[in-house]
């Protein structure tokens, strides 16, 4: 591994991590869509701080940015509010509007400078090594690194404050509010969080990756548990797994870094979707089919047991018979059958089915768990 | 009379469309009262003015005399259970400790003092067990006893809840109900919006009729009569008051239909 290859991965995790904080609330606060705004309006905030400044590598114009992001988001609400047009109609509205706008100014005024729209939608993680940071001819590593981890410490300070509050506020807002946290001043504050991080990545990593990185890892992790700091630390991996796995394969795919980290990401969502232990599809199939089988199992044993010792009960419990009484399609009885018969339910008997003691006991249980 | 709660004048409006109208509303100190209407008559914004969570066309709500956002400390809330999302990633433990949080104030978490305080509240509503459950495994019944801990959590003065009878089991119903004579009893004054005519004599001892305006208040006994039901919901209500226990639900859907 060379060292810039090094380089990128490390600025690439810094990316997936810092993305993965303010990620996890906007999932949970259903807000996902507004990474999407975000990222893309902030590029009229850095045109305009720009043109205000005239130096392109000014943190002044982070800031800038930042502030577009949060005018994004007053937009949108203030939208919303008027009740005319819905929350996501209104982000669709509103983020091409502005980024539209910052694309024109800078075709218009800026082609010169280093502000390309290919760039701006997917970055160039494949140049960050070779902007560098240099105090008194000593080379201190690229300035992205510096840059991201700032913006990192950034938020984990935020969220190590204020854990408490974004909490509450986002479970809870009405009582957050009741108790004298101000639910609006948080939404602010996470809104303002998500701009800055995203304005630190989309130079490093485009607007796509940013989207890609807040949103995939967090509803991935969501599927694996039940805890909300759990949440943000597994988020906070996967995104970095993501990072590092999609490196390699732009790599061997000789493709765009960030592509094929956003492939990856959604990638490893793919996986968590389908094989999530509790709540993947595959766990929830298979939980499925368990009940369905349990089911059939009980509704043969109650069956059984409805018709023990009155005089119908020789044709209700023979085999051939099952199938036409309970309106069972046929094969279906053999399985149930060999089902209840394993769990030591019943005895198949030459064509006669006889409940066991415990099938019984089984059966009686039934009744009464489901009508309680 | 000392009062717990003072409601005066409050007229809280979305843009031109008043839903509550010029209430003037005295809660004693000590009371166990319920808010009863239509659907419509306002009667979660109440208690969402006395909280302060909705803007006020006019008029002005006193906790104890002052305004509630110098008395925070002194009011526990339960809101409805429907207002949340049950599949957020935490435990029972965890949303009970919310109450505490209050108390706590800004920047500081919550430590070993609050754990066992969230505990104590769960056993109090019979639910010390599910403290390191996830939420989303609750059912109805449950989940309300989760948010009724969390309100005891807050050790207040005054309760408000909307309509924590809601979709709960009768057995479920009985525990909140001891819960809140428990409360009345130490003294606590408990506001709650609630939906079942029948249970309103047995429950409560003072109760408010609401239909944007305020109909009547005070004691049970000498508000709830037939004649201020009739002029709540409408006019179409056939609702006697003395009939027992027995449910009769075809007159309770009649006085719910009767309103707006």
């Amino acid at each position: 591994m060379s060292g810039e290859q090094i380089e990128i991965q490390i600025i690439a995790s810094l990316v997936a991590v810092t993305c993965a904080i303010p990620g996890v609330f906007l999932v949970l606060r259903r807000m996902a869509m507004m990474s999407d705004a975000i990222s893309h309006a902030i590029l009229l905030g850095i045109v305009l701080a720009f043109f205000a400044i005239h130096d392109i590598s000014s943190p002044l114009l982070i800031i800038g940015a930042a502030l577009s992001g949060v005018l994004t988001v007053s937009i949108v609400e203030l939208l919303n509010k008027t009740k005319l047009v819905k929350e996501d109609a209104a982000i669709g509205l509103v983020f091409p509007v502005l980024f539209s706008i910052g694309v024109i100014l800078i075709a218009r005024y800026a082609w010169s400078i280093h502000l390309d729209v290919h760039a701006v939608l997917l970055g160039e993680l494949a140049f960050a090594p070779f902007d560098r940071l240099t105090v008194g001819g000593f080379d201190l590593g690229p300035k992205s690194l510096y840059v991201m981890g700032t913006i990192l410490l950034i938020n984990l300070i935020f969220i190590l404050l204020f854990y408490k509050e974004l909490k509450i506020s986002t479970f809870d807002a009405g009582l957050a509010a009741a108790l004298g946290f101000s639910p609006g001043l948080i939404h602010y504050g996470l809104m303002g969080l998500v701009s800055v991080t995203a304005v630190g990545a989309f130079d490093a990593v485009g607007s796509i990756l940013v989207v890609a990185l807040m949103v995939t890892p967090p509803a991935a992790a969501y599927l694996l548990t039940d805890k909300l700091s759990y949440m943000i630390i597994l988020s906070a991996v996967i995104g970095v797994v993501s990072a590092i796995s999609g490196f390699w394969l732009a790599i061997l795919l000789d493709a765009n870094i960030a592509g094929s980290m956003a492939t990856m990401a959604g990638l490893v969502f793919l996986i968590v979707f389908l094989f999530a232990p509790d709540r993947g599809i595959v766990a929830i199939a298979r939980r499925r089919s368990r009940q369905r089988w349990e089911f059939a199992g009980k509704m043969l044993a109650i069956h059984l047991l409805n018709h023990e010792g009155t005089p119908d009960e020789k044709r209700e419990s023979q085999v051939e018979h099952l199938e036409e009484n309970l309106c069972w399609k046929e094969g279906f009885a053999n399985k149930v059958i060999k089902y209840a018969e394993s769990k030591g339910i019943l005895i198949h008997d030459r064509g006669m089915l006889r409940l066991t003691g415990y099938g019984r006991e089984y059966a009686m249980k039934s009744v009464t768990d489901e009508s309680t | 009379m000392k009062y717990a709660i003072e409601v005066e004048d409050l007229t809280v409006a979305y843009k031109e469309k008043p839903v509550l109208w010029d209430v003037d509303l005295n809660v004693p100190e000590g009371v166990l009262m319920s808010i009863v209407g239509p659907n419509g008559a306002g009667k979660t914004t109440l208690i969402k003015a006395m909280l302060g969570l909705v803007n006020t066309a006019a008029g002005r709500v006193s906790i104890y005399g002052k305004p509630y956002s110098k008395q925070r400390s002194l009011v526990g809330y339960v809101p409805q259970r429907g207002s949340v999302d049950w599949d957020f990633p935490t435990s029972v433990g965890d949303v009970v400790m919310m109450g505490r949080y209050g108390a706590l104030g800004w920047l500081k978490r919550p430590g070993k003092r609050e754990v066992e305080l969230s505990l104590r509240a769960l056993e109090k509503v019979g639910m010390a067990k599910y403290a390191d459950r996830q939420i989303s495994q609750l059912s109805g019944g449950q989940q309300q006893r989760v948010f009724l801990a969390r309100a005891l959590v807050q050790d207040a003065k005054i309760y408000l809840m909307d309509e924590p009878f809601q979709g709960v089991d009768a057995t479920t119903e009985r525990a909140i109900v001891t819960l809140l004579q428990e409360l009345r009893a130490a003294g606590k004054t408990v506001v709650v919006v609630h939906h079942d005519l029948q249970t309103v004599p047995e429950y409560f001892d003072w109760t408010a009729l609401l239909n944007v305006r305020l109909i009547a208040s005070g004691p049970v006994d000498t508000v709830f009569t037939e004649e201020n039901l009739r002029l709540t919901y409408g006019g179409r209500v056939s609702f006697i008051k003395h009939n027992g226990h027995n449910t009769d639900s075809d007159q309770e859907k009649r006085a719910e239909a009767g309103g707006i």
